[in-house]
């Protein structure tokens, strides 16, 4: 698989705590069955609401972060439903990496299985960043998921993910199914082993 | 030292370390459903893989299905095509499944149990977060996504990292309308929906273990909505009696010897915890929620809280009072409710229905109010209307359907409408969950719901449960 070490481009900031899959992607657009055009549901329902957002408008609705590939958002994103849909959605849209306070653990698995990383950093290291998006939309972002950093501009951020899920991706070892197969012997003799598979 | 049930499930299933330092895990039983497999379905195909334990995989369906009519074709040329896509893949590929002319068919969280599937002593698996549900039985069970379903369907594996053991002891009485509902309700509350991260919940204490099976899947159902991707209970002899006779359960000799097993895989007296938390059953009432979360609930003689009293919470609290259209310090109770709602997979079984229609007997829903009752399964439609349940809620004035996900998910023609507020029995109040956009959802358990219905406005259920 391809190895992911990082990512470049610009920013865009969503600010919020908890926001949920629902959210990120509206039940509805689970009708399908292939993940096509999720890109264009993307926050649909909260995108119609406009809202609080800085430019009054939802920032994936934005002209300036139109092009974005790094999502800076706040505490357990991507919490609620499992549906995979959410991270293929951003994804589709042009997101190749996810950075934040937190994120809830169905989301990041689901994230990490299709090769988007989703980074974390300090509460106040995440505003500062969404601050200086909002402020220069066009600050050229670098995140290296081996050293761990994130550079926005002049501005550098500690960013760190689970050891194994960023091993996986840096050395191209996310394909997860082709390592399961491997060995597969092993997983006979270990399934033997449950008495309820070998008969009580 | 003493190992928890989540250790002791986890290093039997373990097939070895990954190069990756990710766990091989076993997964020892994979439900399927009609929204998270047919890409993963699409990739085993282009991949030229087969499944690899058909034996292990069960499939039904439950999101997308009409509540009131199931003809086919469906109305809805989407929903139809997925479950055609489904049809054709369980047959593909050998797979079982109650589809929707078969009497095992019913939401995936209430068929699994039912029929014996879920077990005590598995690790379970199933594109939905809510199969936290099956860890009632003492299984350690969790939510997937449609890649991970792709690695259990070509593997019947999953990388894996491991998780922390939260302990969380009920302990005491509960009081006369208050229920498992209230309980996990009350525990996401106090410990945050993102308190559970990287953790599996222990429920424990003499509470839940006078508790039946149905109020223990109640709870282990929510255990995603505090965060906690798994959540599971000892299993005891109360286990052992609802498995007895089950379609899949073992029978005869082979029950006797799986029992002593499923004895054994329950947590050491002396294992240890990461985390240890007591709730005092005593100190609940009924609960309701007020915001956009499942953390944002009070008890029900309880105000919503005001934004300057929030702390940090400030901005959630405003953003949450402005979308429900309640104002700081109001009372909960008496809020006018549009819609009425009793199913989903948190509590949508029997003995929720049965609670439920003891309040509604000889009562009539508000003329205002839409309600509906939507049963878990074909079986408990069946038995609730051999018990005289379901007509009692028709006499009422609810409507009475067939079982699905229904109204607990915008995926089916059961949808609230415009800025509805709806007193729903399911699991998530998120904006939009209930299928529009500005619709609004206050969780509660069954009971509080048929109060609410009668009354026509939020009601504490005490008054009415005798």
């Amino acid at each position: 698989m391809r190895k992911i070490t990082g990512v470049s481009g610009r920013g865009v900031p969503l600010r919020g705590n908890d926001i949920d899959t629902d959210r990120i992607m509206p039940a509805r657009f689970l009708r399908a069955i292939t993940f096509d055009g999720l890109e264009k549901h993307v926050f649909e329902d909260d995108r119609k609401g406009g809202g609080a957002h800085p430019f009054n408008r939802h920032p994936f609705d934005v002209s300036s972060f139109q092009g974005a590939s790094v999502l800076v958002v706040n505490a357990n994103f991507g919490c609620g439903s499992s549906r995979e849909h959410a991270p293929q959605g951003l994804q589709r849209w042009g997101i190749g990496a996810i950075v934040g306070e937190s994120f809830a653990e169905i989301f990041f698995g689901n994230s990490v299985m299709i090769g988007l990383p989703c980074v974390t950093a300090s509460p106040e290291d995440v505003r500062k960043l969404q601050d200086v998006i909002e402020r220069e939309p066009a600050t050229a972002i670098t995140l290296d998921l081996a050293a761990g950093t994130l550079d926005a501009g002049e501005l550098r951020v500690k960013v760190s993910m689970p050891p194994k899920a960023r091993e996986a991706l840096v050395s191209g070892a996310w394909d997860t199914t082709s390592l399961l197969l491997d060995r597969y012997e092993e997983v006979d003799t270990a399934s033997n082993r449950l008495p309820y598979v070998a008969g009580f | 030292m003493g190992k928890t049930l989540l250790q002791k499930v986890w290093d039997l299933h373990t097939v070895r370390q990954l190069p990756s330092g990710q766990t091989q895990l076993f997964i020892g039983l994979h439900l399927i459903h009609e929204v998270t497999t047919p890409q993963a379905f699409d990739e085993l195909r282009a991949r030229g893989w087969k499944v690899a334990r058909p034996d292990r995989t069960f499939a039904t369906t439950d999101h997308i299905i009409p509540t009131k009519s199931r003809q086919r074709p469906f109305l809805d040329v989407m929903a139809e095509d997925m479950l055609a896509s489904l049809e054709r893949n369980v047959r593909d590929f050998g797979i079982r499944f109650a589809g929707l002319d078969d009497d095992r068919q019913g939401i995936v969280h209430v068929v699994g149990p039912e029929l014996g599937l879920t077990q005590p002593g598995m690790t379970i698996a199933c594109g939905d977060s809510h199969t936290s549900t099956h860890g009632a039985f003492g299984a350690v069970a969790f939510g997937i996504g449609t890649s991970q379903v792709r690695d259990v369907l070509a593997t019947q594996c999953l990388a894996m990292e491991p998780m922390k053991v939260r302990r969380i002891r009920v302990t005491g009485n509960l009081a006369k309308g208050v229920y498992a509902k209230d309980v996990v309700l009350t525990i996401i509350q106090r410990l945050g929906v993102r308190g559970g991260t990287g953790y599996a919940y222990e429920y424990a204490g003499d509470a839940i273990e006078r508790m039946s099976m149905d109020e223990r899947m109640t709870i282990c159902n929510m255990s995603i909505e505090g965060g906690a991707r798994v959540g599971y209970v000892n299993p005891d002899e109360t286990t052992f009696e609802y498995m007895k006779g089950r379609p899949f359960a073992p029978a005869g000799d082979a029950f006797e010897r799986a029992m002593t097993w499923w004895r054994s895989i329950a947590s050491d007296r002396d294992a240890s915890f990461d985390d240890d938390v007591e709730i005092r059953a005593e100190e609940l009432t009924p609960v309701v929620t007020w915001g956009v979360n499942p953390g944002q609930s009070i008890g029900i003689d309880e105000r919503v809280p005001a934004p300057d009293g929030a702390g940090s919470d400030k901005q959630a609290v405003t953003d949450a009072l402005d979308y429900m259209g309640l104002r700081p310090g109001q009372a909960i109770a008496g809020m006018k409710v549009d819609v009425a709602f009793i199913g989903s997979c948190t509590n949508s079984r029997l003995s929720d229905l049965r609670e439920a229609a003891r309040i509604v007997r000889g009562h009539h829903v508000a003329p205002h109010v839409k309600a509906l009752v939507v049963p878990g399964s074909v079986s408990v439609s069946r038995a609730a209307e051999q018990e005289g349940i379901a007509e009692i809620f028709r006499a009422a004035g609810f409507e009475w359907r067939g079982a699905g996900c229904s109204m607990c998910l915008g995926m089916n023609p059961d949808k609230l409408e415009g800025n509805q507020v709806c007193a729903a029995s399911s699991n998530r109040n998120f904006k939009g969950r209930q299928g529009s956009p500005t619709g609004r959802t206050l969780l509660m358990s069954p009971a509080m719901v048929a109060a609410a219905a009668l009354a026509g406005e939020v009601t504490d259920v005490r008054k009415v449960v005798n």
